[in-house]
């Protein structure tokens, strides 16, 4: 059987977030800033582990830091782990069972009720939230 | 004779009147002899009522009668003509060309199913996944040895709606089709069956649930899912299949 016609969707089925409303794009965001945060904790231990080489190696570790670079990349870490903390809990909460409403008669044009506005609203404030973080963090980096 | 005379204008100016057209971009592709997925275009007029379903008749009745697609009752109860239309998966019979907004309509076959020829699919992966969650009412006394002893399982309305919508499932695959863990992991057992395992897990007169939350407590099981939400917003009966993923996980994580 080749790829054609095996015809799955494969990969690009979780980068295209797009067509299915925002709890897509939660899920394709929660995808990313984990994978995100998983590379941040692996360079993270690299840092820190610098220590071991002494006080000049960390403290020559830190510069890097303390650069633009190192601003704009610590705001994303800052914005994806803010994002990823409150969708996660809306997510544990869903997992169990909570908020995803009530099974009844649906009626016509069928809007899904796990898909509700709490769930929404939950979403939305994650990226808000995520959005204020990295601005706060921005201005206490950059002012100093 | 002049209420005739109306009669026949009206059908002259029927036939006379200039029908929008659509541009059909239908994905053709034969296993045995094709190497690879090609797109054929077809130019249908269709009326306000149109749907996809009888463009695509209309293509394989006066154009191309070699085009393979699957359907039955045109009515959205059967759940055969799932297929890609302009990149999201619907069914044909439920979709008027006048509600797809664009003048070229994408057709494809649905994601995630091997495809036999063209649109048609094979649900075969879909429909042993629902056979494997046991879609049936499982208790010791189901099977009635003596119509004198026997008597109904019965159910009040409020235990009826626990599950009525869930019951509404008419297996098009839709579900599965958008499910981007399906679209990755072909062990997944899938939306479709994992809310069929609700259905009866939460029916009051099935005494089966310890057996169905074993089946699906597996590494390709429930937990495959992320709650994505798109297999609810796809289903064309409002079945709502993330609602109920969410509501047996629930049982698994000790929540319910």
């Amino acid at each position: 059987m080749n790829k054609f016609q095996k015809n799955r969707s494969g990969i690009k089925s979780w980068l295209n977030p797009w067509g299915y409303g925002i709890e897509r794009i939660a899920y394709w965001l929660m995808r990313i800033t984990g994978i995100g945060l998983l590379i941040y904790f692996i360079i993270h231990i690299y840092e820190t582990s610098s220590i071991l080489d002494g006080k000049a190696a960390w403290n020559k570790m830190l510069e890097l830091t303390q650069t633009t670079e190192g601003h704009i990349i610590l705001m994303i870490v800052i914005g994806m782990s803010t994002f990823h903390a409150i969708n996660g809990i809306r997510i544990m909460l869903g997992h169990g069972g909570i908020g995803v409403g009530k099974p009844g008669r649906p009626d016509y044009p069928y809007l899904p009720k796990s898909q509700n506005m709490k769930n929404k609203l939950c979403i939305y404030a994650a990226i808000g939230l995520a959005a204020l973080a990295m601005l706060y963090g921005a201005e206490i980096m950059f002012s100093e | 004779m002049a209420a005739v005379k109306s009669n026949e204008d009206n059908k002259s100016n029927f036939r006379n009147k200039t029908l929008p057209t659509v541009l059909f971009k239908i994905a053709r592709f034969n296993p045995v002899t094709d190497l690879r997925m090609k797109f054929i275009d077809y130019k249908v007029e269709y009326e306000n009522w149109s749907t996809v379903l009888d463009a695509l008749l209309m293509i394989k009745h006066k154009i191309d009668p070699s085009l393979a697609l699957r359907y039955s009752c045109r009515q959205a109860s059967c759940g055969s003509c799932g297929m890609m239309i302009n990149g999201k998966p619907r069914l044909a019979c439920f979709t008027k060309i006048n509600e797809v907004k664009s003048d070229v309509i994408r057709i494809e076959p649905m994601n995630n199913f091997p495809i036999i020829r063209d649109l048609a699919v094979d649900l075969t992966k879909m429909f042993r996944n629902h056979k494997k969650l046991k879609p049936y009412i499982i208790r010791s006394d189901s099977e009635i040895p003596d119509f004198s002893t026997s008597k109904e399982f019965l159910q009040d309305p409020d235990s009826i709606e626990q599950y009525i919508q869930f019951a509404n499932c008419i297996k098009c695959g839709l579900c599965n089709s958008v499910c981007p863990t399906m679209a990755t992991d072909s062990s997944f057992i899938g939306p479709q069956a994992l809310t069929q395992a609700y259905r009866y897990v939460s029916d009051n007169r099935d005494k089966g649930k310890k057996t169905r939350l074993k089946i699906i407590d597996d590494k390709h099981g429930i937990w495959r899912c992320h709650f994505a939400g798109s297999c609810s917003k796809v289903c064309p009966k409002g079945v709502d299949p993330a609602m109920a993923i969410q509501f047996l996980r629930g049982y698994l994580l000790g929540f319910r």
